[in-house]
């Protein structure tokens, strides 16, 4: 009765050797490496890429370890860290800005594991050091925003076709137009409701004050506020990859908040500098009709004309320019710096993509002879950086903005733009910060606890239940070798709260073994046979088993769904805990002990304590 | 080894009156520590700054206090933790200052006083994402417990499964009340430890409940109390060993896994020990006294000779 059919023992077997070779890599530790990732997305890892960073290592005599691709990049090991600053320096000056290059620390694990896609777990960043952060995109912002790009498009619009009005503003997030007849208001809503199908329209007043106010839908504004997080998102990653982090991490949370991770970063303040920078660009016209010395002196003391704004040149000269944005930083598809050839000076040369171009064309070909303000907004205050005069139409999309102190402001400038803009600010909300020191001490600690604890579990174990305690001892091993694979295979993160869940794992799941190992004792007591006290021990346990495990379930469950961070850190191993402990004591004991006791014809005891 | 060799039933439910008065007792001063004095939150849920920073010799506290003094941070706590050379320092949330420029200034004026300092460990912490936290907290608990006693309800009966999740809250309102007492930081993974508490202290009642349910089955002459009582005492052995080494590896945490476990294995070891207090002596009465029979356990057991059969097998 105590026997088990040969494919029960052969399905045990298989998930103890998988389970073993996905553990197995987390044994072989790390060396340095170097990772050369694509700066744009227009450019592809491929074999080009990886001859490119042979020749160079081999032209240049670097030694190195290992040469391999993957999805994110091209990723060389080297036996130490001295050949692998070496090599970063070299392909930095030889790859150019098209790449990043990024020291990394590779897995050592051996080809034939990497070839079944075994790998070490992966550590959070409180095991392995880095920066985090959680940024709060300000939704009102890019809703505000979105409203006064309308009011731009809306006055093109009438314009063309010729509609009187005679005021438009932003209010909040709602655009009023202001009209003299009803008639025209009326003509003014169905061209723009045909145009601009996603705002509501409204028509209010009486004589000759007649307000058509148009806002935004409950859908528009979540597409708007889905669309913002996206850009910005995008432009966080284009940021750190000019940062040359390996494997950042940068991701949704939420509706409106964005996790940064940068494991093995160490200079904050660089990082924060780079992520909080909220510059964009926006270039618009300046208002010539108004730029006499009388208006801009009046404006200056706080009269500033409708519809205009006032704003000072890097010489601290003021001027006036129009509110409505002829385009913004979201046209820009790549910046870089150059020299004007005519006389010399920095520049940044600006390429628009196509309905960015488009706009350019029309704009420089109606105000030839005018003043085009190129605008950069950082942090709340904005600057003049050029104002130009458009000597002729500009058409192709190059722009080439003048205006340069220095051949540093143009790269900054030009990084600037290229990262892209943020389409609403930004805001750190909470910042982790875990030194590498710190990383190793916590991995530390986690080892130890798990290990010590196992110990004396084991020997106490084996103490009290004798054989049978050393069946819930393996068993218990096998738990957390498979707890370990199945953490490796899915990629989890381990944090430090995970590894107190695999302690604690262990420290629970003993729970189903002693149960069965005093069912048994008790069966035997009540005078049954020991094969039969075998049988109905594990066979009575499992029902208390299963109910208490499901309950544990229930919380890791929880604990899952509305945790964040370290929370979900500790959910993620609890539950697989409880899966994999469900497996082990109740198959694997009752397999060894079946080995042990189930092929004798007559056991006069049972070594059970 | 056996150690619990128990011959004769222990008359536990007899003590029923004193032990869940006694809870009821430690209950109530739980409740009035968290009143009183209130939960010490880590930054996690206020908000706020902690710093960890390792000096090469001992750190001398006075004078990073003066440093921070010197930058204009006034309500600073700054104290030694783990050794001589490591500091703690902690400061609320700054309306003028932003996390990410706070951080900044403490770090820079440290290294600006003693070039050896060594930033460890940074966490900043926004306002709005502690009261977040709050929300969360109170829901994952809220869901726990409604999970919890809907499958016990299925499994089992409804009476166990409010007397289940009465003396598991019972355990986590004592733990809190403990955190409240001593002042312990609460922080997220205290929280982490609460629920996970839940969840096994739980897996407690649901021993002895099953054992109740079993003796039901065979025990067809006995009264509740003798079925309850006998319960008890055959499950006494393994609640007592199972806890022992659960505790054994909370121990292991509590020695080897530092500053940041040291918390959660705290909450661990008072949930573990009041997890066996309850489940049998507040959980088991209770359940007694809503009025557990074995007509409304098994009262259809004609309806399911399937278990009928598995309680009369060998």
């Amino acid at each position: 009765m105590n026997r088990y059919p040969i494919w029960k023992f052969v399905l045990i077997g298989t998930v103890f050797i998988i389970g073993l070779l996905y553990t197995i890599p987390n044994f072989f530790g790390e060396s340095p490496a170097v990772q050369i990732s694509p700066a744009k997305t227009s450019l592809k890892v491929d074999e080009g890429l990886l001859q490119k960073v042979e020749s160079t290592l081999q032209l240049a005599n670097i030694p190195f370890d290992g040469l391999f691709m993957d999805a994110s990049g091209v990723k060389v090991r080297f036996a130490n860290t001295d050949t692998q600053l070496l090599a970063k320096d070299k392909l930095v000056s030889n790859l150019g800005k098209d790449y990043t290059v990024a020291l990394n620390l590779v897995p050592q694990t051996p080809n034939w594991l990497q070839s079944i896609g075994a790998k070490p777990m992966y550590l959070g960043l409180d095991l392995r050091g880095g920066v985090h952060f959680l940024l709060q995109v300000d939704m009102k912002a890019a809703l505000d925003k979105a409203a006064e790009s309308t009011v731009g498009d809306f006055r093109m619009s009438l314009r063309k076709e010729k509609i009187n009005y005679y005021g438009i503003e932003r209010q909040g997030q709602v655009v009023v137009i202001k009209f003299e007849s009803e008639a025209e208001a009326t003509k003014a809503r169905n061209l723009l409701a045909k145009d601009f199908s996603d705002l509501t329209y409204k028509i209010a007043g009486s004589d000759k004050d007649f307000n058509l106010t148009a806002s935004m839908s409950v859908m528009a504004q979540k597409r708007i506020q889905e669309f913002a997080l996206k850009q910005n998102l995008q432009t966080l990653h284009n940021r750190i990859n000019e940062l040359g982090v390996a494997e950042p991490i940068v991701q949704q949370q939420g509706l409106d908040r964005i996790v940064v991770q940068l494991p093995g970063v160490q200079d904050t303040a660089k990082a924060k500098e780079i992520l909080g920078r909220t510059a964009t660009l926006e270039i618009r016209m300046v208002d010539e009709e108004k730029s006499d010395m009388a208006t801009l002196q009046k404006a200056q003391a706080g009269q500033v004309p409708f519809g205009d704004e006032l704003f000072s040149d890097r010489e601290g000269r003021p001027v006036l320019v129009k509110k409505s944005v002829v385009l913004t930083g979201d046209r820009i598809t790549d910046a870089g710096p150059g020299v004007n050839g005519q006389n010399g000076s920095s520049v940044v040369n600006v390429t628009l993509d196509g309905r960015g171009a488009g706009i350019f064309k029309n704009v420089t070909r109606e105000n030839v002879g005018k003043r085009m303000a190129i605008l950069l907004i950082e942090k709340g205050s904005t600057e003049v950086v050029t104002a130009p005069v458009i000597n002729e139409e500009i058409g192709g999309g190059r722009v080439q903005i003048s205006g340069m102190a220095n051949a540093q402001e143009a790269t900054d400038i030009s990084l600037l733009l290229r990262a892209g803009a943020l389409a609403a600010p930004m805001e750190i909300i909470e910042e982790r910060t875990v030194g590498p020191s710190m990383g190793e001490e916590n991995i530390k600690r986690g080892v130890h606890s798990t290990l010590w604890g196992f110990a004396a579990i084991a020997v106490m174990m084996i103490v009290y239940y004798m054989v049978f305690g050393g069946v819930s001892v393996m068993a218990l091993g096998v738990n957390l070798l498979l707890l370990v694979a199945i953490l490796s295979m899915l990629q989890a993160t381990l944090t430090l709260p995970g590894l107190a869940a695999i302690a604690l794992a262990l420290g629970m799941a003993i729970d189903a073994n002693v149960l069965i190992n005093e069912r048994i004792r008790e069966e035997l007591r009540n005078g049954n046979t020991p094969q039969a006290s075998i049988h109905a021990g594990y066979d009575r346990a499992f029902d208390t088993i299963l109910d208490s495990n499901v309950t544990t379930l229930i919380a890791g469950l929880a604990l899952f769904m509305f945790g964040t961070g370290p929370i979900k850190g500790f959910a993620v191993v609890h539950v697989l805990g409880i899966m994999t402990s469900m497996f082990s004591a109740v198959l694997v004991s009752r397999a060894l002990v079946n080995l042990l006791y189930g092929y004798r014809r007559k056991i006069e005891h049972l070594r059970i304590g | 080894m056996e150690l619990f060799r128990i011959k004769k039933d222990i008359p536990f439910m007899s003590y029923g009156r004193l032990t869940t008065s006694i809870s009821l007792i430690t209950f109530v001063l739980a409740i009035l520590f968290l009143l009183h004095r209130g939960l010490n939150y880590g930054v996690d849920f206020t908000g706020g700054t902690v710093m960890e920073v390792h000096y090469p010799a001992a750190a001398n506290i006075e004078q990073i206090r003066q440093v921070m003094d010197g930058v204009g941070l006034k309500d600073v706590t700054v104290q030694n933790f783990g050794s001589s050379q490591d500091v703690l320092i902690r400061l609320p949330v700054k309306k003028e200052l932003s996390i990410a420029q706070l951080s900044e200034k403490i770090s820079s004026a440290l290294k600006a006083a003693d070039a050896g300092a060594e930033i460890r460990r940074v966490e900043s912490v926004g306002s709005q994402v502690g009261e977040e936290l709050y929300e969360n907290g109170a829901l994952a608990l809220l869901l726990v417990c409604a999970g919890i006693m809907g499958y016990l309800a299925l499994r089992f009966e409804w009476r166990f499964a409010v007397a289940a999740i009465i003396a598991n809250m019972h355990d986590v309102i004592i733990i809190l009340g403990f955190f409240a007492f001593f002042q312990w930081e609460f922080n997220l993974t205290v929280l982490a430890a609460i629920l996970a508490v839940l969840g096994y202290s739980v897996n407690e009642s649901v021993v002895v409940f099953d054992r109740v349910r079993e003796n039901f089955k065979k025990m067809r002459k006995a009264s509740a109390v003798h079925v309850i009582d006998n319960a008890i005492t055959r499950t006494m052995s393994r609640t007592i060993i199972t806890h022992m080494m659960t505790q054994t590896m909370v121990c292991s945490m509590l020695f080897f896994g530092g500053e940041t476990l040291h918390n959660f294995s705290l909450a661990l070891t008072i949930g573990i020990l009041f997890g066996i207090y309850s489940s049998v002596l507040v959980a088991c009465p209770i359940a007694m006294w809503l009025g557990v029979s074995r007509a409304n356990l098994i009262g259809d057991s004609e309806k399911k000779p399937k278990e009928d059969e598995a309680a009369v097998a060998p």
